[in-house]
């Protein structure tokens, strides 16, 4: 019974049937809503939320309360530069990511330096970095949308690639590869969750807890950075908030998913589950053709739900 | 130095207030005269407000992120009581006490669940200003429902002589300096300090936690009467953008996100601090591009530079 319980207690089983329910729910509601060209549909959505969300990922799991609120700017700073870099063009695709990630990692070093070396709590250094990118953006862009997608970009983000499947969900499992062997099988991966979990240990074993961590923000930023691609891939073309709305919802998928929000514990394939079942989840209350406010209410109301089965903090015991 | 700092970290802000007050009358000569500061105070007020409410929450250790949302509800509540009772001043009084009320109901909603049923408090609170923005778009759709010229004009204007926000500003002060003085305070300050503690110590950590997101909600409240009487109308959308503010004027403020050590009067300067710092970046002539740039620099500038003092 115990053992059962522990099974269902399970994060990643819990993500998993909620994606479960919310297919079933959908399907109920408007046939043709599990379709597999409508899925494909919704994960290209949630593969952009998954991508920036494997950097917050890390970000969370090296502890110390590690939080990344600069990836939305970050997002518009990646989609502003890579729209600039290719204005269209197909040959200039590979030099707008390399831009767009580049600029992100950079980015990213910066606010892990300033939480390591300057020892700036990351949520208070991340959100001001967010308001110096956002600044920035303005300078870049003078405040208009500028720079579009080329159409090579935006098909393979939309449109089928190899097998009906659009080119970036290939990007996401690449990376989803990825994260699951670095986290699980190099020695970098292992200190991850070694200083998440118990730095002081973790440093007196004779980990670079510092170098460690603010490699996890470049990472975060790169990604981030990459995010901001797909975005304007997506969309073919960019404006300087663009990357805002996928902030907390990148944390969310990450809690969602099961890592804890205190560091040392949890995986990106939950992380992974996290994404699609809040992608899913927008998408079912979208398909209940309700007004804009209850949708919004059910999503809030729903996060919290999400939030008593599996999101809950030790109780304080004498 | 050290003795006179222990404990006091806003004095360093308010070292960075009077400076930044003497550089924007340096280069805005009017910047002294009553009409000025009056309007200067009128757009400061609502994040001051919101930044006091917030150091409550995080001196407990937790945050609250939803105050962006909370001042967005209670503004469309406010005007549509007003609107529905017709107008008069006892429909406004009305409409400020619903206001108010749904400020507190709102602090009751994030204090359950981060304290009662243990929550993490980022992840809630977003959830519950998910909720609570939604309810606010429901109430009122679009932005509009003026508000009756009562409101507005009393809010502009003063009584005996002394201007509705310095009374604001005024009544703010006194009730930090009276939530101060009382064990509550220091009890707060206890349970974001050492939580195991605190709880082994016999206090009753879940109370002061809800207790402490009220009081965050109700500012928030207050914050938004205030913006309702500067717009003098409804917008679902309203105070966006002030629940990160709020953290960035406690942080600058000298309070510890960790929880523990601080206190609202920090957060008060911070939130002023925050506000000069435009002040000063829109008269010193920079090219309107630029300005946001530079305004986020000086602002990440004086998180570290904060954080490196208090570090010490």
């Amino acid at each position: 019974m115990d053992r059962l319980i522990q099974i269902l207690k399970d994060p990643l089983l819990i993500a998993a049937l909620a994606i479960l329910v919310l297919l079933g729910a959908g399907e109920l509601l408007s046939p043709g809503f599990a379709r597999g060209d409508q899925i494909v549909r919704l994960l290209t959505v949630a593969a952009i939320l998954g991508i920036v969300a494997a950097g917050q990922n890390l970000v969370v799991l090296g502890g110390r309360e590690g939080i990344d609120l600069s990836v939305g700017a970050v997002i518009s700073l990646g989609a502003v530069i890579a729209g600039n870099v290719m204005s269209g063009n197909d040959a200039a695709i590979l030099p707008a990511v390399a831009a767009a990630a580049g600029a992100g990692f950079l980015v990213g070093i910066v606010n892990g330096l300033g939480v390591t070396v300057v020892r700036i709590p990351p949520l208070v250094m991340t959100l001001g970095m967010m308001g110096v990118l956002q600044g920035a953006l303005v300078v870049l862009s003078r405040g208009v949308p500028s720079g579009n997608a080329a159409p090579a970009l935006m098909a393979f983000v939309n449109q089928p690639f190899v097998l009906g499947i659009p080119g970036i969900l290939f990007v996401w499992a690449a990376i989803a590869v990825l994260m699951a062997f670095v986290l699980r099988r190099t020695a970098f991966g292992w200190s991850i969750y070694a200083i998440g979990s118990n730095e002081r240990a973790a440093v007196l074993t004779g980990l670079a807890a510092g170098r460690i961590r603010t490699i996890l923000y470049g990472l975060s930023g790169l990604f981030a950075g990459v995010t901001g691609v797909c975005v304007i891939g997506y969309t073919g073309n960019s404006f300087i908030s663009v990357g805002d709305q996928y902030v907390l919802p990148s944390v969310i998928a990450v809690v969602i998913g099961g890592t804890s929000l205190a560091g040392g514990s949890g995986s990106y394939t939950g992380t992974i589950l996290g994404a699609i079942a809040l992608v899913l989840l927008q998408s079912v209350l979208t398909t209940l053709q309700m007004e804009f406010w209850s949708r919004q209410v059910i999503f809030g109301a729903t996060l919290l739900v999400l939030m008593l089965l599996y999101g809950r903090q030790a109780r304080l015991r004498v | 130095m050290a003795t006179l700092l222990d404990g006091r970290l806003w004095l360093i802000t308010l070292t960075a207030l009077l400076v930044l007050v003497g550089v924007n009358a340096a280069l805005q000569p009017n910047f002294l005269e009553p009409s000025v500061l009056q309007s200067n105070l009128t757009t400061f007020l609502p994040l001051v407000l919101v930044a006091i409410g917030q150091t409550y929450v995080v001196l407990a250790g937790d945050i609250d992120l939803s105050v962006g949302a909370v001042v967005a509800l209670v503004n469309v509540t406010t005007v549509s009581v007003i609107a529905a009772l017709g107008g008069d001043s006892q429909s406004v009084l009305a409409g400020l006490a619903a206001g108010i009320g749904v400020g507190i109901a709102c602090g009751l909603v994030n204090g359950f669940f981060v304290a009662v049923l243990r929550f993490q408090p980022i992840v809630t609170t977003f959830a519950t200003s998910i909720v609570f923005a939604g309810l606010a778009l429901r109430i009122l759709p679009d932005a509009g429902l003026p508000v009756p010229e009562a409101y507005w004009r009393g809010y502009a204007g003063g009584l005996f002589g002394v201007p509705t926000v310095v009374l604001v500003l005024a009544a703010a002060l006194v009730t930090i300096a009276v939530v101060g003085r009382r064990p509550f305070f220091t009890r707060l300050r206890a349970v974001g300090g050492q939580r195991t503690a605190a709880f082994q110590t016999g206090l009753s950590v879940g109370r002061l936690r809800i207790a402490a997101y009220v009081l965050s909600a109700v500012f928030a409240a207050l914050a938004s009467l205030c913006l309702t009487g500067e717009t003098a109308s409804g917008d679902p959308l309203m105070g966006q953008t002030l629940a990160l503010s709020s953290i960035s004027a406690v942080v600058l403020g000298g309070t510890a996100l960790a929880g523990g050590v601080g206190g609202p009067f920090g957060s008060l300067l911070g939130a002023l601090v925050l506000g000069m710092i435009g002040n000063v970046i829109f008269f010193a002539g920079l090219p309107f591009e630029y300005q946001t740039l530079v305004q986020g620099l000086i602002v990440l500038a004086a998180l570290a530079g904060g954080v490196l003092v208090a570090r010490r």
